[in-house]
């Protein structure tokens, strides 16, 4: 049997050291492409201050980026050390996707952004533009692999399960990479990059403007991150209600948890805006709803029901049955492959299989396993409700805050008299970390709310751990932790000693208390020093 | 569509191409974060030292993190058997690469001597373990692993990590971290002048000729000391990956047989010792571009040599031989072999084309005069 202990330890591992990369990637995607704006804006117009801009804005990209890299090879080390069994069960898929990322993307970033920083001198105006975009392409590339990775994770097609080999292998790449999931995934995880990364340049250049330092360099600053975040936020909304309405089972589980429905509701159903959940008895004490709306979100139709949890517990609690059943032929059959009876047995229950894996949390002999363990393992099916619900709609009303915020944001850019109303200038400036505290929730609500799967209806996470002692865990979590303490405090000083230097640290004598120009208003009008 | 077995031996050469890939591209600026505390004295020399691969090591650094991509892809039973098994040592690799993105893009950005002191002893530690380890590995596959697989294939490694630092292991990982070191010195030669450029010059030929002595030493030790690994039944190359159905057995000299059977073999581990040898009479003669083509020959042959010596085996198990893994029963399905050739043969030379691109934008010497006019924008 398993240690849960060791699989809880495995579990936090995975969690810290994800949701701590995931502190570096969204800048990373959203500044790429900002850089991109800020440059083409200095090769189109010849004005030195956009090329100030590149540079310094990409500046505070490198120091986050720096972190990004360092956090992601634990990523790349963790499934082999961590979920060994997961990294054999399915690495026939997973593994292809990450390996691609390698070569396709990241190379490519990794190589460009060298030249986007020591190239300036090097490389003619076009030139360096172009070695900027190849290094976003790579990275928003990069994401795009990791989510086809993901989105299988979530939805897992285009693969079959073979009892000679004992994995999951592919059988149609194309189903892989045009996992509906995947795709939905991926815009709305490169959207809230690029909300993050605006929100980001919006904040410290508000800070510049309250101060009344550097007008020139902030505004124009300011304008950019505007209109690129009310883009990036709209995309982020409308695409993250598509990857709501993405099919798939796993999907509706997700759904039922995030709306706390517990029973399924005649068409359409109506959406819990709040309630008082009571997960002991499987019901809300009491909720506001609004009519329709989840119906129609979850459906796009006014017909279609949506499944409750107690109705996907009951189909779950057929399936496990049934799945037992598959284990037990399958265990059979590993020790007489060439048993046309047996492989007819197997084949016939396969489908449930992962369901008749779970039983595997209670019992080492599943065709022994008592109906309070099947009972179980059906409870298990639906991650904790309370978690999931609430953490939706705080990632949701801080994702709708921010969209208000660039619609202001906007408009007072396009009025040109941003800079004007202080409050608006505070607000950006508050706002800075909210685009992470909603990623960060995002990322729990989708792979948190995949629980009790690593795969989803494939393989449980209880059998992903490698086989180590959870004090072995509990000692690499130490290691992980002291590291990332260090590498947070330093990272956060360096970003926030180089925003408060804003452009001035680019020491070019153009900017705030370098002398002779101050305000920063000549910058915009002088001509562009040689590239 | 090219036959399973024929695509799991491109497999096997294609690990060896990422492996050696890793070993000439991040190695070179491993070695050169091994040195930097030495050959760089003052705050100026050091900079020059970090700003040789500033540009570039990022780029380098994607040769490992796709060797791990791609074993995980072609060799999923070897990724989750070796990481895991290796856990404490994995774990040291990567703990000692935290130093390298914060230590190369932080260092230089406070002014503090402290400060930038205790980055380049971390940039050292970044350059120095992971070759150290990864040498230290290969001379325990060579000796076998204890692990063994169980009906559902998983996998259960019962050894320490403290018996990963047996002798001959270690002798393994002095080869690799000097391989490294002195090809790494071999580039520093190509990048700098003065008293930077002599002190690399020094250590090309030191560490080459350790990096020479230590693998003829393994090479010994292998003839006469260590018992190989012989497949006795099953294993059939074609067949679909089960490690479980195969009998192998531990044989004094098993890892002479490939040479016996394939006198051509022997050429790999001579390339190991013409190419450092080359390095050495090129470095000595002030010739460091034809030096780094002899190191990255030498490294082609020593990475080979354990390549060959070994295969059809990948990681062998000391505890449990039947379980050892194999070329042909620890790789990914056909179809998935199959998919992540094509995509090698089309990536791998555009990678290796705009690489060269960006050396060649950045080639020249890098001189303190540079550092000193390029104070706030250079590592």
């Amino acid at each position: 049997m398993i240690s849960t202990e060791l699989v809880d330890a495995s579990r936090l591992q995975f969690a810290i050291v994800a949701l701590y990369h995931f502190l570096f990637v969204p800048l990373t995607l959203g500044m790429t492409f900002m850089l991109v704006i800020m440059e083409s804006t200095y090769v189109i117009t010849g004005k030195q201050v956009y090329k100030d801009m590149t540079k310094f804005w990409g500046k505070l990209f490198g120091i986050n980026f720096a972190l990004g890299v360092t956090t992601g090879i634990t990523m790349e080390f963790q499934f082999g050390t961590n979920w060994a069994y997961y990294s054999h069960y399915v690495g026939d898929i997973f593994g292809a996707p990450l390996a691609i990322e390698g070569l396709m993307a990241f190379f490519l970033e990794s190589t460009f952004i060298g030249l986007f920083f020591f190239g300036w001198d090097k490389l003619s105006k076009n030139k360096h533009l172009l070695v900027t975009m190849l290094m976003a392409l790579g990275s928003n590339l990069s994401a795009l692999w990791i989510l086809v990775a993901n989105g299988w994770m979530n939805n897992p097609v285009g693969s079959d399960f073979s009892f000679i080999t004992m994995r999951m292998e592919m059988t149609d790449f194309w189903d892989v990479i045009f996992n509906p999931q995947a795709q939905a995934k991926f815009v709305h995880t490169i959207s809230a990059g690029y909300v993050t990364a605006s929100a980001f340049v919006l904040g410290i250049s508000s800070w510049y403007l309250l101060k009344g330092r550097d007008i020139e360099f902030a505004k124009r600053s300011f304008r950019i991150a505007a209109a690129f975040g009310f883009a990036s936020a709209v995309s982020v909304i409308v695409l993250g209600d598509e990857s709501g309405y993405t099919v798939g089972e796993n999907q509706q589980t997700k759904m039922a948890a995030i709306e706390a429905m517990w029973h399924t509701e005649p068409a359409p159903a109506s959406f819990n805006l709040i309630a008082g959940i009571n997960e002991k008895e499987q019901k809300n004490d009491w909720s506001i709803e609004i009519p329709y709306v989840m119906g129609i979100i979850g459906t796009r139709t006014l017909t279609k029901e949506i499944p409750g949890i107690y109705e996907i517990k009951a189909h779950n609690h057929e399936r496990i049955v049934n799945g037992a059943h598959a284990v037990t032929a399958l265990a059979a059959l590993r020790k007489d492959p060439q048993n046309a009876a047996l492989k007819a047995e197997f084949d016939k229950y396969k489908a449930d299989l992962g369901f008749g894996l779970l039983l595997k949390k209670y019992t080492e002999d599943v065709s022994k396993a008592t109906p309070e363990m099947i009972q179980q393992a059906t409870d298990d099916t639906i991650p904790r409700v309370t978690p999931m619900f609430w953490s939706f709609r705080v990632m949701v009303g801080l994702g709708t805050a921010l969209f208000a915020l660039f619609t202001v944001a906007l408009y007072t850019s396009l009025k040109n008299s941003c800079g004007k109303s202080k409050w608006l200038l505070r607000w950006a400036l508050l706002f800075i970390p909210v685009p992470w505290i909603a990623a960060e929730l995002g990322w729990f609500v989708a792979e948190y709310g995949r629980q009790p799967w690593t795969i989803f209806g494939v393989l449980p996470t209880h059998l992903s751990a490698s086989t180590l002692t959870a004090g072995n865990v509990y000692g690499s979590i130490a290691g992980f932790v002291f590291f990332y303490t260090g590498l947070l405090i330093v990272e956060m000083y360096l970003m926030v000693k180089f925003a408060r230097q804003g452009p001035s640290s680019l020491h070019s004598g153009r900017y705030h208390g370098e002398g002779n120009s101050g305000g920063g208003a000549i910058p915009a009008h002088a001509p562009a020093d040689k590239a | 569509m090219l036959d399973y077995e024929t695509l799991k031996v491109i497999w096997w050469l294609f690990v060896g191409v990422l492996l050696l890939g890793f070993a000439i591209m991040d190695g070179h600026d491993m070695g050169v974060g091994t040195l930097l505390p030495f050959v760089g004295r003052t705050d100026g020399e050091r900079r020059v030292v970090i700003n040789t691969v500033g540009a570039h090591w990022e780029g380098n650094q994607v040769w490992f993190i796709l060797g791990g991509g791609a074993i995980f892809a072609a060799w999923p039973l070897v990724y989750a058997t070796a990481f895991s098994g290796f856990y404490w040592a994995m774990l040291a690799v990567l703990w000692a690469l935290f130093f390298r993105p914060v230590g190369f893009d932080y260092r230089s950005k406070i002014a503090n001597p402290t400060w930038r002191n205790s980055w380049d002893w971390g940039l050292f530690v970044g350059g120095a373990v992971p070759p150290l380890i990864f040498g230290v590995a290969f001379g325990n596959l060579l000796q076998g692993v204890p692990f063994h697989f169980d009906d559902e294939l998983r996998s259960y490694y019962t050894g320490t990590f403290w018996q990963l630092l047996n002798p001959f292991a270690l002798l393994t990982g002095i080869v690799s971290t000097a391989m490294i070191t002195a090809h790494g010195a071999n580039y520093l030669m190509i990048r700098t002048e003065g008293d930077v450029y002599r002190r690399s010059r020094t250590a090309a030929i030191i560490f080459g000729v350790l990096a020479l002595l230590t693998f003829a030493a393994a090479g010994v030790w292998v003839m006469n000391g260590i018992e190989g690994f012989v497949i006795t039944s099953g294993n059939i190359p074609g067949a679909l990956p089960n490690p479980m159905d195969k009998t192998v057995v531990m044989q004094a000299g098993a890892w002479m047989h490939n040479y016996n059977v394939q006198p051509l073999t022997m050429l790999v581990p001579a390339i190991g010792f013409a190419g450092g040898v080359l390095a050495i009479l090129f470095a000595m003669m002030n010739k460091p571009l034809m030096a780094f083509i002899g190191s990255s020959l030498s490294m082609l042959g020593i990475i080979g040599t354990a390549g060959v010596s070994m295969f059809p085996f990948i990681m062998p198990s000391s505890t449990d031989p039947r379980s050892s893994l194999t070329v042909w029963d620890s790789v990914s399905s056909h179809m998935t072999l199959g998919l992540m050739f094509w995509a090698t043969l089309i990536f791998l030379p555009m990678i290796i084309l705009y690489t060269s691109w960006a050396y060649k934008v950045m080639s020249g010497k890098v001189t303190l005069d540079f550092i000193k006019g390029n104070d706030h924008s250079a590592y």
